[in-house]
């Protein structure tokens, strides 16, 4: 006689613990795409420069003044951001809170420098394929940095109204993984708009 | 750490009792109301078939109008200008609005219910893909029925496309439109994806699972990853026709050819998308109708992976006349002639399968059978213009158009109507007429090749694609009169599967749960399925749970006895491989947040087309309201701590 499977299974959690759960997985998937799109912008990037005639570089030694601090800015959120979320997961408010705060008011920084950063350029957007590439470019990761403002704050007021536990916090974790993802992908868009050409490409 | 709501969920046996339970935590409301706002994966899934078999059915008619005009020389149907948008139209209409959704539609009804869960992992965003597709499919033909239908094919080349050679609004409205259907695509990729590692019954560890899973896996995979590509360079070239950017502008240093590598990226890739899984309908199907087992089950789920994986690597193929460096075409020619092995690997599968069974002949299995023939006509002579000197001899001429013609048609098509003429007693609990079915067969099948088989020669012969008429001289005219016959008898054999269709939903024979003495768990329950799909949760110990008494197996899958799951909206996560139980699932409610969404993303897009900023700050109002909304953590989904705020 055939023997029928037998499923015991034992306590099984209920809804997302921590990061275990769907949801987690669906921003693994927004990250994944969202890496794509910015690697075709930077295939863009490196595409035309590489088939264009010379003189291609607008700017041919990017000019390091704002980009750098701010770029150091952008990846020190990231770790304010991570110091929050230790908060929720050790059950300290006040961290979490002061990590979240801190986190999208150094955000906003990055975006007001990088407003600067966009009216120092000597060139706009119209003026040539390299002004099309750099302000979409970067006006992409704008975007992302606005969402992540967003959802900084979310979090931010979520912590406030106690809605999280060291158990229950998928909200928290996904939104942090967001924010990581911004800033990791402008290390990748820095590095090829102002450092690349140091390094000969495009020159 | 406190694990106080932790639970050791309950088995049991189906019983009126806990059906009724059952029925009253998943039936949706009816109405309006209802009908906005539902996120179960059967409705959304039959919706997204009706309408992509409405896209197929207008697509057939364009098509139409461009075999009658091309039936005769110098015919005065209609002018260059609407062939132009006609041919496009046609193209960007079966391709994206039909092609894909169709496919997503069966795997959205269908995998919950092989895979033995109750939902797709996330029935919200299920819902919001429906109705990003449905808005983008009415946005795309907005443009083409206002007379600005895309004109310069559905890869729409740049130069062609820029503002300086195609002024007017046609560019703007499959920009956009195409940018919009993205989305839809995307954010329906990445719930196939969860579904298929997180929601397996227990025990289907993934060497267990249906190829439809491998297949449209496979396929969603691939989306994820090159979609952007196509939505990127859409959203390029509309900057360039809107904002005055040089991205494909060769006079500022952009680069034309830019568009056809971000177009072919996401191009080839999604040919595949469109084909593996359709392929996984006749790996699954077929086997019912030969009773036995596909041969070389292992073989097949890999070669659907590896021929994903060497698809990423072929989109040269398409810009082999471009002037690109020799080493760069070998490259791509040598993995494009390499993708024949895992073809291949298919065909023999389905051939052996059929060979060592017993074969029933129903119309499913003519259509998948049918299947087989037809892909290796396209197989061959896509494998023809893998090769460089050939390509270069037949780009841009009727073999391209035969081709691609034999691999859509034969590949999704014929599948996709052997699926309907399968699944359908499952979705309406009743038979399609096997008499009408025949006919319908034969003259789909009889229409298709005689259209398509002349026009190889059509191409050798050098008739150019895209030309809206043609001289007597040229000697085409015999061959495109047969074409234009061919077409109308195909078409024939459509209108018939649309009658068999309305018909037999009202009268057909009842089915019955498993009318074709079928294998997979979706044929274990009732037609058509309850909301909750499984009374319990089976558990599964082999890749044919149906069949176990049948071959004789020596442990059996648990289908009567299993988790209850009844206290509130629940489902069973398991793990990524071996599918064992790893979490208890808390599904969301019916909730019409994904449609307000679409409606503000429906704003948004408009206002963008009529430069409207009135309209584009109410779309992004009311997208950023219906955002909040949804992801606004709740107690009832666990997330957020049930004793805390």
């Amino acid at each position: 006689m055939a023997e029928v499977v037998a499923l015991r299974p034992g306590p099984l959690a209920v809804g997302p613990i921590g990061r275990r759960g769907l949801g987690w997985w669906g921003v693994g998937t927004l990250v994944a795409t969202e890496a794509a799109l910015f690697g075709y912008l930077l295939f863009c990037y490196f595409y035309t420069g590489a088939t264009a005639p010379p003189g291609w570089l607008l700017e041919p030694r990017p000019v390091l003044k704002l980009a750098l601090p701010n770029t150091i800015l952008l990846l020190a959120s990231s770790v304010v951001a991570w110091y929050g979320e230790r908060g929720v997961l050790t059950h300290r408010p006040a961290q979490a809170l002061i990590g979240f705060g801190g986190a999208f008011l150094m955000a906003c920084l990055f975006a007001a420098v990088q407003v600067l950063e966009w009216y120092a350029k000597p060139f706009r957007l119209g003026t040539s394929s390299y002004g099309s590439l750099y302000f979409v470019t970067t006006g992409f990761h704008m975007a992302h940095v606005l969402v992540g403002i967003a959802v900084l704050a979310g979090i931010f007021i979520w912590t406030a109204l106690d809605y999280f536990s060291p158990r229950r916090n998928l909200s928290v974790s996904a939104g942090v993984l967001y924010w990581h993802f911004v800033d990791v992908v402008w290390l990748f868009i820095f590095t090829s708009f102002y450092i690349s050409p140091y390094l000969g490409f495009g020159q | 750490m406190n694990r106080g709501d932790d639970r050791v969920p309950a088995l049991g046996t189906a019983s009126p009792g806990l059906e009724h339970r059952l029925y009253e935590l998943w039936e949706g409301e009816g109405g309006l109301q209802g009908f906005l706002s539902t996120v179960d994966h059967k409705k959304i899934g039959l919706r997204y078939i009706v309408t992509a078999f409405i896209f197929l059915l207008l697509g057939g008619i364009e098509a139409l109008i461009m075999r009658l005009q091309l039936a005769a020389p110098d015919l005065k149907l209609i002018g260059p200008e609407q062939y132009d948008q006609l041919f496009s139209t046609h193209g960007m209409t079966m391709i994206f609005l039909y092609a894909g959704p169709i496919l997503s539609g069966f795997s959205n009804y269908l995998w919950p219910l092989l895979l033995g869960t109750r939902d797709m992992a996330f029935p919200r965003v299920n819902a919001l893909s429906y109705w990003i597709y449905l808005a983008s499919g009415i946005f795309l033909y907005v443009g083409f029925l206002s007379g600005n239908g895309p004109n310069d094919g559905w890869f729409n080349y740049v130069p062609y496309a820029n503002r300086d050679y195609n002024p007017g609004m046609s560019e703007d409205f499959y920009s956009l439109g195409m940018v919009l259907l993205g989305t839809s695509t995307t954010v329906g990729a990445a719930n196939f994806i969860v579904t298929a590692m997180r929601t397996r019954a227990p025990g289907m560890s993934i060497n267990r699972a249906p190829i439809l899973l491998w297949g449209t896996l496979t396929a969603n995979v691939a989306n994820l990853l090159v979609v952007p590509a196509v939505s990127l360079a859409f959203f390029l070239l509309w900057m360039d026709r809107q904002f005055g950017t040089h991205f494909f502008d060769v006079h500022a240093g952009g680069q034309p050819l830019l568009w056809q590598h971000l177009f072919w990226i996401f191009g080839h890739p999604w040919v595949y998308a469109i084909v593996l899984p359709s392929m996984a309908f006749v790996s699954d199907g077929l086997p019912v109708f030969c009773r036995r087992t596909l041969v070389g089950y292992p073989l097949v789920a890999l070669s659907t992976v590896a021929t994903m994986i060497l698809g990423f690597g072929v989109w040269v193929h398409h810009m082999f006349a471009t002037g690109l460096p020799a080493l760069g075409m070998s490259f791509f020619s040598a993995a494009s002639i390499a993708i024949v092995v895992p073809s291949a690997v298919a065909v023999f599968s389905w051939l052996a399968t059929i060979w060592n069974g017993r074969p029933v002949v129903t119309t499913a299995f003519l259509f998948f059978a049918s299947t087989i023939l037809l892909f290796v006509i396209g197989g061959v002579s896509g494998f023809m213009t893998a090769s460089v000197p050939v390509d270069w001899q037949l780009t841009d001429t009727y073999f391209v158009v035969a081709h691609l013609h034999y691999v859509l048609i034969g590949i999704n098509v014929f599948p996709v109507v052997g699926a309907v003429y399968f699944w359908f007693p499952k979705m309406t609990g009743r038979l399609l007429d096997e008499r009408l079915g025949r006919w319908n067969f034969w003259l789909m099948f009889i229409g298709f090749n005689v259209c398509f088989l002349p026009m190889h020669l059509t191409g050798l012969f050098g008739m150019p694609r895209r030309v809206y008429t043609y001289g007597p001289e040229m000697g085409w005219t015999t061959l495109n009169l047969i074409t234009s016959v061919g077409a109308f008898i195909f078409a024939i054999g459509v209108v018939l599967l649309v009658v068999n269709v309305l018909k037999s939903r009202r009268v057909g024979a009842l089915a019955g749960p498993n009318p074709w003495d079928a294998h997979t768990l979706e044929w274990s329950i009732p037609s058509p399925p309850p909301p909750y799909n499984f009374a319990v949760i089976p558990a599964v110990a082999t890749r044919h749970p149906l069949w176990e008494g049948y071959l004789d197996e020596e442990v059996r899958s648990s289908l009567d006895r299993g988790l209850l799951l009844d206290k509130a909206k629940e489902s069973l996560g398991t793990t990524p491989l071996d599918a064992l139980p790893d979490m208890i699932l808390r599904m969301p409610e019916d909730t019409s947040a994904p449609f307000v969404l679409t409606l503000g993303l429906g704003a948004l897009f408009a206002g963008l087309i009529l430069k409207s900023w009135l309209l584009m700050i109410c779309g992004l109002i009311i997208l950023t309201a219906a955002l909040l909304v949804w992801l606004w953590p709740r107690r009832e989904l666990r997330e957020r701590e049930a004793a805390h705020g």
